[in-house]
């Protein structure tokens, strides 16, 4: 039985009278993909600070690979590798030497060095631009630059702060498979992200964070099921005027226990269901006029929206 | 935090920077010996044809003796303040580098540490230049290096500490208008202070370039004496007394 990489329970910091983090337990299990997923502000970035040591929590405890992050931070990140969310590449050094120059700041010689640098950039498919300046690479090959980076140590633990941010979808797409080839060599990861789609696509578990607090914690599939239910139906063409009440009433009453909970936003209503096809059904039966009616999937979008209550719920 | 740094972590972002550098050495190495040839030129050439001599010594050699350490404080300052600042704040460096074993402390001291270095460097191609000026006179002038060391220690640690807390790149004119330039003329650089009224002697003795101008002067001309003793133990002791400064305040900055 191995125990966890990492330990968090009570962990908060606080700026004067505001909590950034307010009191958060989790526990990240070796080989695991663990998702941070929280608008802007949540203070995602702030876990991650105090994790790689950077930053002190003003009170709970965090322990990484069994060490207290306030009275080991060397020997915790001698063995962590960290993808910041902005990217801090050294501009004065080609593609090469800013892997080598990182080796050395964890006391590896300069031939172990070199031959990192040659494997961690075969990995990142950047080697036919080893000895071009960062500045000529484009947002995707820096984003892959730092985590071949962050992977010099061969670290126990990788860290990863919105790592596609700002990507166009190739980028990204790209990134997400470098990451999913990494966790199948058992690289245990942390990642923060905003893009639900990138925690459903890489994480084996996801905490939901919304004002410092973990709001829902479980795997993507067990969030959407338990919070949203299996399909949406979303319906457009609604004006906030009394007729669009009265339509969005009888929509409902329609409706019946065909569907479990539903959300307003603007001129877009959701509707959740376990039965999708027969709820369209029903709905278009009693000629309801609807401008357009979609059946989808239930997401993790589903689920965030719910829960950190950016949608104006009814 | 049970020491202040860790020597090998300072050391390595000492290396970062000296790896850095190495690519621009040659230009960077050449462009040091034009300026103290321009230097000699107009001083020894230019103002040296109207003033005979200073204390018995030809006005060239009493300027390029002092001059000499002012190009050791340049070295050390430029790269402790605006150098420091744009990797700090533009390129992120430092925020990289916190992320690996290294601590703010290493970076802090390992930035002091080059900019010591780089003193040494400046400093030396100017001690070059002006011995085939001929102005050298003592052999004592080859423990010079060793002052260019010691006091770009102190110009770093002074530098970093502005740097800590300096808001924004545009306030480096302050530092420059305000501490390096006075200091730079009234360090007994381009006249003996002895000259002046008593006061401006007395406030001379509490800027550091002063006692770095007075201990090149002497190993340059062979002599010193053991007053000297005191400029050194000025600088060692305002160096060590500022050391943890720079390091309080950058890790006050950069972790938030």
């Amino acid at each position: 039985m191995s125990s966890p990489v990492l330990e968090a329970s009570g962990l908060t910091k606080r700026y004067g009278s505001l909590a950034a983090v307010d009191g958060i337990s989790f526990a990240v299990e070796p080989g695991e993909c663990f998702g941070f997923l929280g608008p802007n502000g949540a203070g995602k970035t702030t876990t991650m600070k105090m994790i790689y040591c950077v930053l002190p929590p003003s009170s709970g405890h965090l322990r990484v690979f069994d060490m207290d992050v306030r009275a080991q931070p060397r020997a915790i990140k001698a063995r962590l590798g960290v993808v910041t969310q902005d990217n801090t590449l050294d501009s004065a050094l080609t593609v090469r030497e800013n892997l080598m120059i990182f080796a050395r700041y964890f006391d590896l010689s300069w031939s172990v060095a070199r031959r990192r640098a040659a494997e961690l950039l075969e990995f990142a498919s950047l080697s036919d631009r080893a000895n071009a300046k960062v500045e000529h690479l484009s947002g995707g090959m820096r984003r892959r630059l730092m985590v071949a980076r962050a992977l010099v140590p061969q670290p126990d633990l990788l860290i990863l702060d919105e790592p596609t941010t700002g990507l166009d979808p190739q980028a990204r797409q790209l990134a997400w498979e470098k990451l999913r080839q990494l966790k199948r060599t058992g690289v245990t990861q942390i990642l923060t992200t905003h893009y639900m789609e990138e925690a459903a696509a890489l994480c084996d578990r996801i905490v939901i964070v919304d004002q410092g607090r973990i709001v829902a914690e479980g795997s993507p599939a067990d969030l959407v099921r338990t919070h949203v239910g299996h399909e949406i139906v979303e319906l457009r063409g609604f004006e906030s005027d009394s007729q669009a009440r009265a339509t969005l009433e009888r929509v409902l009453a329609v409706a019946g226990d065909l569907t479990d909970a539903h959300e307003a936003h603007g001129d877009l209503v959701l509707l959740h269901t376990r039965d999708g096809e027969a709820l369209l059904h029903r709905i278009r039966e009693h000629a309801v006029s609807i401008e357009a009616a979609t059946l989808r999937r239930a997401t993790l979008e589903d689920v965030f929206l719910k829960l950190t209550g950016r949608m104006l719920r009814e | 935090m049970t020491t202040l740094f860790w020597p090998k972590g300072a050391f390595r972002f000492w290396q970062r920077n000296a790896f850095i550098f190495r690519r621009i050495f040659p230009e960077s190495i050449a462009v040091n010996f034009l300026e103290p040839v321009i230097y000699l030129l107009a001083m020894g050439l230019g103002l040296g044809a109207y003033l005979s001599t200073i204390g018995g010594l030809p006005y060239l050699v009493f300027v390029a003796t002092g001059l000499v350490s002012t190009s050791a404080m340049f070295g050390a300052t430029f790269e402790c303040t605006y150098n420091a600042y744009v990797q700090m704040y533009y390129e992120k460096a430092y925020d990289a580098v916190i992320t690996t074993p290294l601590g703010v402390e290493d970076v802090v001291v390992g930035e002091i540490l080059w900019g010591a270095t780089r003193s040494v460097m400046y400093g030396s191609v100017f001690l070059i230049v002006i011995t085939l000026f001929g102005v050298v006179r003592s052999p004592l002038a080859l423990f010079i290096p060793v002052l260019f060391f010691v006091s770009g220690l102190m110009f770093s640690v002074i530098g970093m500490i502005f740097t800590a807390v300096n808001p924004s790149i545009d306030y480096f004119t302050f530092y420059f208008a305000l501490f390096i330039t006075p200091m730079f003329m009234f360090s007994g650089v381009f006249f003996p202070l002895d000259a002046l009224p008593a006061w401006v002697s007395t406030a001379s003795w509490l800027t550091p370039l002063s006692h770095v101008v007075r201990l090149s002067r002497a190993l340059a001309l062979g002599t010193l004496e053991t007053r000297h003793l005191w400029d050194v133990a000025w600088m060692l002791v305002v160096t060590a007394a500022l050391f943890p400064a720079p390091i309080v305040l950058m890790r006050r900055r950069l972790v938030q």
